[in-house]
């Protein structure tokens, strides 16, 4: 069946409102505009404002209800309208969220869903096109993941509200209009595991999210010059899967790890950081990192473009460590 | 029973990678024996053992990296244990005890060692290991110049089969020059057992007086000697090609090192015999860095106008050098021996070494060599003259 990301995010959201009646779905204009993405279109006239609400411009406020909500039985699907907006939630995520089961001992778990759009590439500046996901890939507590393909959008988020902890699903905006294949009985999919997307022999990409797209372009551009290049998805970004990033450096030997946040203290260090950990002894060249330029996400297209990776940035860099040269 | 353990080899050391084993469970245990290989940040060193038995078992991998300290063996043993490991000593030559590159690799050969911790790809540098080869001794042909395991497995293949050692290029280099020495020089052969006590004894008062830094090794008065013995014998000290001897006025001394990846080359210590004994001590130590580390100069490698080697403090009483081709002569010092000498009718403990010498017959005959050695005596019994 040909669907797009916006359209499998949509689905995920009617199959758990339909399966679980403790669900429902909470955030700024997810009820009568239909998300700002569109995501959430239709949902409000068929599950009435009780499980699609509409919540005041306060992301402190509805998220900590989220986390009361939780707590109390429920199973909330907190929608953010962009990782930018979630800092003034920050606290209530990172305060409450992943930390009650430790400071109850055990007693309370807080199963929340959080949704939240990232990235840059639509031209909406500084404040809207962030990549801040490793803040939160940081915090013991919470589980990360970032679906890039459809059939992630269609089953993460299951799989995610069946989680007795919090989890963050991040949804790169320029993802929402892919189109693609989905089969018609897809479902729920397993959120732990990262995923070779191609196989390869001569270099490792790593990547999440959007990226993953950008490095099977570039996988491609490079086998024209003879370089096979293998694409890992990370799928999770909290916890890491060491063994499918290891087993894949032990095959090829070198990792170019794309990330589309700023290079310092960047998800893509962590995983540099584990290659060099887990399989130093395999690497035939230094692990090199693709990441955003050090600077706010600049407005122009060009600009935008410029300032973060690309395929012909991501293939370049692969080349230089198969070849030696550019 | 005793425990080889992973030594520490400097205050700032704290663990050390396996690299590699030399010998394996079962096999018998020379005190002084390399057993294992250690990467530290000083690079490869080679783990002799202090006790002598076999090897019982390995507790450590190669590839593992572990404190100082850990058990790396158990060796089973006949001899009381003596738990302390030290670094081996440079090795000495194993193979014919002597031999630098040929003429036609002068100025790339002191660059093999130079990659001791030059650009290597962590698993180029295991691949190296495994296949036997000198990583640093390969062209590198990947990120920043640096090997790859496609360089190390590229070297393997071409590699001439056979019995051959690492080093490979070096080793080449050894064997063409060996198989033209002993292919177109008539060698002859004298040795002789000369007492080197009065020189040692000077030696350890001289040194006695001197902050540490300062000190001398016991060969740079031998050295000395030796340079200044060869005026009295001139056939010792030149060149032969086409037909010609062209004898030196000056005395360069080819000085016999040792390298780490395996193989020897023998670079100038340039007029030996006008250097004073300081002189030669800063020459000698700058030379041996730099043959070690690379960064000799093509005129250390060309301008020996005879060799020198030197066994040093083991058990090798004499040395019968190969001629290095164009020299005509070469000078085997053995180690230096506590031994019953007598001495005006009596026997008394004396230190000895056993001085060979191999010459070309094309130029000189074996009383000419014997005049040398006897020379080489008269200084070594008067070393305030050196």
């Amino acid at each position: 069946m040909k669907t797009t990301y916006r359209e499998a995010v949509r689905k995920a959201l009617h199959e758990a409102l339909t399966r679980d009646g403790r669900a429902f779905l909470m955030g700024e204009d997810v009820g009568r505009y239909g998300g700002t993405y569109a995501c959430s279109k239709g949902l409000l006239a068929e599950f009435g404002p009780d499980r699609v609400r509409d919540t005041p411009l306060a992301e402190g406020g509805f998220v900590g209800a989220g986390i009361g909500a939780a707590l109390g039985g429920m199973r909330p699907i907190v929608e953010i309208m962009t990782v930018n907006f979630s800092l003034l939630a920050l606290d209530q995520i990172v305060n409450n969220a992943a930390t009650i089961r430790h400071m109850s001992g055990g007693q309370f778990s807080v199963p929340l869903v959080i949704r939240m759009a990232t990235g840059a590439g639509r031209q909406l500046a500084a404040q809207h096109s962030h990549s801040l996901e490793c803040w939160y890939a940081h915090i013991p507590g919470i589980r990360v993941v970032a679906p890039a393909t459809i059939e992630d959008a269609r089953g993460m988020l299951w799989t995610a509200l069946q989680d007795p902890d919090p989890v963050i699903i991040f949804e790169h905006a320029t993802l929402y209009n892919l189109e693609g294949d989905l089969a018609d009985d897809a479902g729920a999919v397993a959120i732990d595991r990262a995923a070779v997307r191609r196989p390869g022999r001569d270099v490792t990409l790593i990547a999440y999210s959007a990226n993953v797209h950008k490095a099977m372009e570039a996988a491609e551009a490079l086998e024209a010059d003879g370089i096979s290049a293998e694409v890992i998805d990370l799928r999770s970004l909290r916890p890491l899967d060491d063994e499918t990033i290891l087993n894949s450096i032990r095959r090829t030997h070198r990792a170019v790890v794309v990330d589309e946040a700023w290079r310092t203290g960047s998800l893509a260090a962590e995983v540099s950081a584990r290659i060099m950990d887990g399989a130093f002894y395999e690497l035939d060249a230094p692990v090199a990192r693709v990441c955003s330029a050090e600077v706010p996400i600049p407005y122009p297209r060009h600009l935008e473009e410029a300032a973060t990776p690309q395929p012909g940035t991501i293939a370049a860099a692969a080349k230089i460590l198969v070849t030696g040269h550019g | 029973m005793a425990d080889f353990r992973m030594p520490s080899l400097g205050a700032d050391m704290d663990a050390g990678m396996l690299v590699a084993w030399l010998k394996r469970p079962g096999d018998p245990i020379a005190r002084g024996d390399i057993v294992a290989v250690v990467e530290t940040q000083k690079g490869a060193i080679e783990i002799e053992s202090f006790q002598s038995g076999t090897l019982r078992d390995i507790c450590v991998e190669p590839g593992q990296k572990v404190p100082v300290g850990t058990v790396l063996a158990h060796i089973d043993g006949p001899e009381a244990a003596e738990p302390t490991m030290l670094p081996a000593a440079p090795s000495p030559p194993t193979v014919p005890p002597r031999a630098p590159a040929p003429a036609a690799l002068p100025t790339t050969a002191p660059r093999e060692e130079r990659g001791a911790r030059g650009r290597i790809s962590p698993l180029a540098r295991r691949r190296a290991t495994e296949l036997g080869l000198d990583p640093a001794a390969l062209r590198g042909s990947g990120f920043d110049g640096a090997v790859t395991r496609a360089d190390v497995e590229r070297a393997a293949k071409e590699r001439p089969r056979g019995p051959v050692a690492a080093g490979s290029e070096i080793r080449r280099a050894i064997a063409a020059a060996m198989s033209r020495s002993k292919r177109e020089i008539p060698h002859y052969y004298l040795s002789a057992t000369l007492d080197a006590s009065a020189c040692l004894d000077w030696l350890e008062r001289e040194n006695a007086k001197r902050p540490v830094a300062a000190r001398l090794l016991y060969v740079v008065p031998i050295l000395k000697a030796v340079a200044l013995a060869l005026h009295a014998v001139p056939e010792l000290n030149g060149t032969y090609s086409e037909g010609l001897f062209r004898p030196s006025s000056d005395v360069h001394l080819g000085m016999a090192i040792a390298l780490r990846g395996g193989g020897l080359i023998a670079p100038a210590l340039h007029h030996a015999d006008r250097c004073d004994l300081d002189g030669l001590m800063r020459a000698l130590g700058d030379l041996v860095r730099r043959a070690r580390t690379g960064g000799l100069k093509s005129s250390e490698l060309s301008d020996p106008t005879v060799t020198v080697t030197n066994l040093g403090e083991g058990i090798v009483d004499a040395v019968y050098p190969v001629i290095y081709p164009p020299q005509v002569a070469m000078i085997g010092l053995g180690s230096v021996m506590k031994r019953p000498w007598i001495v005006d009718d009596a026997i008394v403990p004396r230190r000895l070494i056993q001085v060979s010498v191999a010459a070309d017959h094309r130029v000189s005959d074996g009383h000419r060599a014997a005049r040398f050695l006897e020379t080489l005596g008269q200084f070594l019994a008067e070393p305030d003259k050196l």
